[in-house]
Order: C-alpha cells, then sequence, then structure tokens
C-alpha cells in the first residue's frame, strides 16, 4: 500500500497552523538537473542567492560555501544569472553515477 | 388545518430565506442574480441598502466569482452566506468541493431549477444533484415555513467544531420561491441567540496565530484529509439531530433526519425530496382513505446521507418506491442506488422501484403520485419508471 499520513495527526481542513514549517518539507526530490558551484570561479558577488526562489544557496560569513540540495528544483537561475559562469547545470543522473 | 397565529406572515420562499438572514445578519454576503434565487439576493441587498444588516455585500461579475470570494472571506473568520440555482450552481462547481476541502462552513441557498439543456428555467434537483458528490452538507425544505427554519438551522450545524462544512439549503424553484404562503417567524432576538456568534478555527486573518490554508496537497495527505471530511459528515448526523431538537425548543416545530408521515403500519412508501414530500403526504392520505397502506418519507439531510434511519424505516416494509426529480441518464435516479444501499443494511430487502418525475418543471400532481402506488400495488411498475412519459 502506498505510503499516506494518519489523520489524526493532520489539522483539519488542509491548513498548516504552525509557521515556517514548509522548511521541513524536502521538495527538491523532483529535479532532473542539479547546480554544480565551482567556488574557485565564485567572486562572492550573491547574485545567484539574490535570484534563486527557493533559498537554496548556502552562505556563510558573506561568502557562498554550497548550494542546498533539499529544496532545489534544478530551475537554473542560479547558473544563468553567476556573472563568472561558475554555477554550471548537470544532468541528475550523470552526478550520482 | 393550522391554527393562525397571531404574527404569521404572508411571505414566498426567496423572502422568507432572506428574513432568516436578516435576522442572523451575516458578516459578509456575494452572491449573483440567477433566478429564480434572484429575490433571495435584491431583498437582502434591500436589507443591506436601508442598513437592516450591517452584512459587507459584495457585487461579483459571476457565481464563480461569488463563491471564490465566499469561501476565502469564510476562512478568515467571516460567517458567510450566498445563493444561487442551476447554472449558477453548475458555474460554482469547480470551486464547490474546495470549499467543503478548505472546511470553512459557509451556507449557500439552492433554489433548485433543472440544469439546461434543454434550456429551461424550471424546477428540478438537477442542481443539486450534480453537487451532491462534493463534500457539502444538503437540507430540504418542503415548504416556504421550513426554507425559512432551515437558513436557521443550517449555519448552526454548518459551524459546530466536529462539523466544519459548508451547507447546501434546498427549496424547489418556483414552487417553493416564488409561491407565497403563510409562515410564523421566529423573533429575531431568539434566532440571535440560537445561531451564536460564529467561531472559526484557526481563521486566516488571526494574526496573532499565522497559518496557511487550502495547501497543494500530495498523495501523502489527500486521502486522509477526504477520510477527515468523512468522519465530520458522520458526526453531522447527531450534531444536525441534537440542533433539530434544539430548534424545537424556539419554535414549537420537530425535525428529523428522516421525516415519515403515515409509514408506521404502511406496507409501501415512498422516498421522496422537497415540495413533493407535500404532495404525496396528500396522495397518501386520499390512499389511506381507499385502504392502502402506504406511507411517504423525506429525507430532510440529504448529505449526510441518513443510512441507520433510513435502514430503520424500510425494515419489514414490501415495496420501496423512490422518487427521483433528476435522472442520470443512461443509470438511475441519484437517490434510488443509495435507497437501495440503505435498505441492505437490513437482513430483508423490500422490493425497490424508482420513478423519475417532473424533469425540467414538470407538473407532477396528487393524482401521479396516487398512480405510482397503485402501479406498484398492481404489478405495473418496472425497475424504472418515467412518469408520465408516453412509450
Amino acid at each position: 500500500m502506498v505510503n499516506i499520513a494518519n489523520y489524526k495527526d493532520m489539522v483539519v481542513g488542509d491548513r498548516v497552523i504552525r509557521p515556517g514549517c514548509s522548511e521541513e518539507f524536502n521538495t527538491g526530490d523532483w529535479r532532473s538537473m542539479l547546480p554544480v558551484i565551482d567556488l574557485d570561479k565564485c567572486i562572492d558577488c550573491l547574485t545567484c542567492w539574490i535570484y534563486c526562489p527557493d533559498d537554496c544557496i548556502v552562505i556563510e560569513d558573506d561568502r557562498v560555501v554550497g548550494i542546498k540540495m533539499s529544496h532545489c528544483k534544478g530551475c537554473g537561475i542560479c547558473a544563468n544569472s553567476c556573472p563568472k559562469k561558475a554555477i554550471t547545470m548537470t544532468f541528475e543522473q550523470e552526478e550520482s553515477q | 388545518m393550522m391554527k393562525p397565529k397571531h404574527n404569521d406572515i404572508a411571505i414566498n420562499g426567496d423572502s422568507a430565506v432572506a428574513l432568516a438572514w436578516k435576522q442572523i445578519n451575516p458578516d459578509v454576503c456575494a452572491a449573483y442574480p440567477i433566478t429564480p434565487q434572484t429575490i433571495i439576493v435584491e431583498k437582502f441587498a434591500e436589507y443591506v441598502a436601508n442598513g437592516e444588516v450591517d452584512t459587507e455585500f459584495v457585487c461579483v461579475e459571476s457565481e464563480h466569482s461569488a463563491l471564490t470570494l465566499c469561501t476565502t472571506s469564510c476562512s478568515a473568520g467571516a460567517r458567510t452566506f450566498t445563493a444561487t440555482a442551476s447554472q449558477g450552481l453548475a458555474y460554482m462547481w469547480e470551486m464547490l468541493p474546495i470549499t467543503s476541502s478548505m472546511r470553512v462552513p459557509l451556507i449557500m441557498a439552492v433554489a433548485n431549477r433543472t440544469v439546461s439543456g434543454p434550456i429551461n428555467i424550471n424546477n428540478d434537483h438537477g442542481d443539486v444533484m450534480s453537487a451532491r458528490d462534493t463534500g457539502w452538507l444538503s437540507l430540504f425544505a418542503e415548504n416556504v415555513q421550513q426554507a425559512y427554519d432551515m437558513s436557521i438551522i443550517a449555519p448552526k450545524i454548518a459551524e459546530n467544531h466536529d462539523v466544519q462544512l459548508p451547507c447546501l439549503v434546498n427549496l424547489d424553484g418556483f414552487i417553493l420561491t416564488h409561491a407565497i404562503e403563510r409562515m410564523t417567524p421566529i423573533d429575531t432576538q431568539t434566532v440571535k441567540k440560537f445561531v451564536g456568534e460564529f467561531e472559526p478555527l484557526y481563521p486566516l486573518l488571526d494574526t496573532d496565530h499565522p497559518v496557511s490554508h487550502n495547501l497543494m496537497d500530495g498523495p501523502l495527505f489527500y486521502f486522509p484529509h477526504k477520510y477527515q471530511m468523512v468522519l465530520a459528515m458522520e458526526k453531522a448526523k447527531k450534531v444536525a439531530q441534537d440542533v433539530f431538537d434544539e430548534f424545537a425548543k424556539i419554535s414549537g416545530r420537530q425535525y428529523h433526519l428522516v421525516e415519515e408521515y403515515m409509514c408506521e403500519d404502511a406496507d409501501c412508501i415512498a422516498v421522496v425530496l422537497g415540495s413533493s414530500f407535500g404532495t404525496m403526504k396528500e396522495a397518501v392520505d386520499q390512499l389511506r382513505r381507499e385502504g392502502m397502506k402506504v406511507g411517504v418519507a423525506m429525507p430532510r439531510v440529504y448529505r449526510p446521507w441518513p443510512v441507520e434511519d433510513l435502514a430503520k424505516l424500510m425494515k419489514g416494509k414490501k415495496a420501496v418506491i423512490v422518487m427521483d426529480r433528476h435522472l442520470s441518464v443512461g443509470s438511475y435516479g441519484p437517490m434510488f442506488p443509495e435507497v437501495c444501499a440503505a435498505a441492505l443494511e437490513n437482513k430483508e430487502v423490500p422490493e425497490m422501484y424508482n420513478y423519475i418525475y417532473g424533469l425540467g418543471g414538470a407538473d407532477t400532481m396528487v393524482s401521479d403520485f396516487m398512480s405510482v402506488y397503485k402501479d406498484v400495488k398492481d404489478g405495473r411498475a418496472k425497475r424504472v419508471n418515467y412518469l408520465g412519459v408516453s412509450e
């Protein structure tokens, strides 16, 4: 049988009453392309961070340190917006092989 | 004959619904006019214009917008009413299951009218029956008094925290909406006290407790959310009967999930919805005088479907006739399979007959209903019959 949630754990009527909990729901599992960043080329301009629609670019101390894949849908906006072409889009399968 | 009371009024069904709304004084109303519902909205708009209610009345460009607006305003936490009929309900259809799955207790009066085509504006149950699978509660009225009473009762059932489902209040187009009957209204203070304050669950505009409504539901959550609605419908049966009992205390009028007339000792009973219940009671009276043991029943509450009460009603009966004022072309009337399914709860199942009648406003008289009982008794009835259609 397919995996379905227990209705007893769910609030009435397709509502979410705890703000911000979408962070816990991984939506990055239906991606076909994924971004790969070359940190040597990256100049930390944060253009990708601004443009990413899902807040996947990980920043530490004002520097790009990587891309969080749990919510990345592989849209390619980061790669397209990068002025230094530091991000390339790769097929998901190729990467996992 | 009912004794006239000093505060009785002469009023048509639509105005009676509007009067109930005025007494309840909802927060928001958005509706688009369509015959035979128009008088409800016109009359209520008049109350708004005259300052007799403080409802926010929104003029919308279509029924689809009306229901969308009402659904969202209700989920924001406002008590919201609307009304429609026929094509209007059809145009709302896309929103109907969304409203119910959002679990907002919105109230909608439906002035039952056939759905085109062929183009026709008269009464049958084509509109509400096409909406029956959308997760709304559904109440039926036999006369103008009941259209008023059900309008007062509906929010109290729908808004109950165990239920939290939208509710249709059905009144037969023209037969009830436009016919003027005598009615006993309840005084406004009593109505207000009975209906009470709307206490929404997790409303959108409660900014101290931020919530999201109507989210994308994957396979993980869709089915269990539907199952929650199944449980709410089940609970609605008891809630409805409790509200009916409470209503009897303020009005003296007692309602039941299934209304029965002369059923107890009857061999053959009919099941019918809406204004035809009254006509059939007269047919039963006349046939009883001829010595036929017949009765008639009406599911007051069509959703949730009162299986237990119907099964009890049918126990030991020889024959059950299901009168459907709508037709699922290529199958039966919509109520027939449901009554048959309820009959299966008993060990012995009566002979079951389906009569399709009154489509597109085809007038059905006492004598027509009498002929139905006689056809069944004399073995002339088929499984499915089309009353008045010449072979």
